[in-house]
């Protein structure tokens, strides 16, 4: 797509997935073992978590620091709000600590595509999704066949119970489908997509932005880039929208999945 | 002109879920606005509804950049 505007600066270049491959310091011939900038995002966002929790929670008190009850509230909120309503009151206990392990990591490396200095999203390459999609689909699958009593019963139990004869070899394929393929997947290109498609429309505006008002050729082209860029500041602020609804249903997912899990009944 | 047809289709598969997407919220505002205490029970499932939903979206995009 070269040539959207012709001027002397050999052309636009439409921003794309080569603009994700970052790789800081380079180990090896193939880069398969580079250390990259979401990497780095992902161990800072780590230490940051850590630190932050362990440090409030090390020193609580019945009047709250601000930072205390900003702890509190983001605790509340995945306790009451994620696994509470969605496990039910019986079964979420256990469970609080995978929830809200996964919405903090997600929260930050998601929110950490717009904060001034990372600006690029962890989540916005697939193998982090996927590792988190990782832990979600085994800790699922493990309380699950524990509940059951079993991996037999447990994929017995995948069918409804009362269906007609003909229809349960059918239901079974499909349940199967859903439990082991289509969840997975999902889960992890949701966040994906999300986060790569939102960082790429940015760096749409703003590379776009850039070129058409340095090298637009009439005053109209200009005055486009200037717009572009307005846009790119309120998309960013939708963007921050999405990150945070990402992780929330990132973090409600997996606490649905769960629910499936330790349900008595399918 | 020139380009891939494959962000086309992208274009195409979205619409689908826009709609999916709309209806779903449609849903939602109308509940609240019927049974303003049902609110925080509406909205989880409202959410679970608009992943699933969103997922063929996704799932489009990512196939526009697989398969070009």
């Amino acid at each position: 797509m070269t040539g959207v505007v012709p001027a002397d600066g050999g052309g636009f270049e439409t921003p794309g997935i080569a603009d994700f491959w970052q790789p800081l310091v380079n180990i090896g011939s193939n880069g398969n073992w580079s250390l990259t900038r979401p990497a780095v995002e992902m161990l800072i966002s780590v230490a940051m978590l850590g630190w932050f929790f362990v440090s409030v929670t090390g020193k609580l008190s019945v009047v709250p620091t601000k930072r205390q009850w900003l702890a509190e509230q983001v605790y509340d909120f995945v306790r009451n709000s994620i696994a509470r309503d969605v496990i039910g009151a019986k079964n979420f206990r256990p469970f609080i600590p995978m929830v809200f392990s996964v919405f903090s990591l997600v929260l930050v490396n998601n929110v950490f595509g717009v904060l001034p200095f990372f600006q690029f999203p962890p989540t916005g390459r697939v193998a982090i999704p996927i590792a988190l999609t990782l832990v979600v689909y085994v800790t699922y699958h493990v309380v699950a066949v524990r509940r059951k009593h079993g991996f037999l019963p447990y994929l017995r139990s995948l069918v409804p119970p009362g269906l007609p004869g003909w229809l349960v070899p059918v239901m079974f394929v499909l349940e199967l489908l859903t439990f082991f393929v289509v969840r997975p997947v999902t889960l992890a290109l949701r966040l994906f997509g999300n986060m790569f498609a939102g960082h790429l429309l940015l760096l749409v505006f703003v590379v776009g932005g850039e070129y058409l008002l340095l090298h637009g050729d009439n005053l109209f082209l200009r005055g486009s880039g200037v717009l572009s860029f307005v846009f790119s500041v309120v998309m960013t602020f939708f963007e921050l929208f999405i990150e945070f609804l990402q992780a929330f249903i990132f973090a409600i997912l997996t606490a649905l999945y769960l629910a499936d899990a330790v349900a008595e009944e399918h | 002109m020139s380009g891939n047809i494959a962000y086309l289709g992208y274009g195409l598969a979205a619409i689908g879920p826009g709609i999916g997407i709309g209806l779903i919220f449609a849903a939602y505002i109308n509940g609240v606005a019927r049974q303003p205490e049902a609110r925080g029970m509406l909205q989880t499932i409202a959410f679970t509804g608009f992943a699933l939903t969103e997922a063929l979206a996704i799932l489009g995009l990512v196939f526009a950049f697989v398969f070009k």
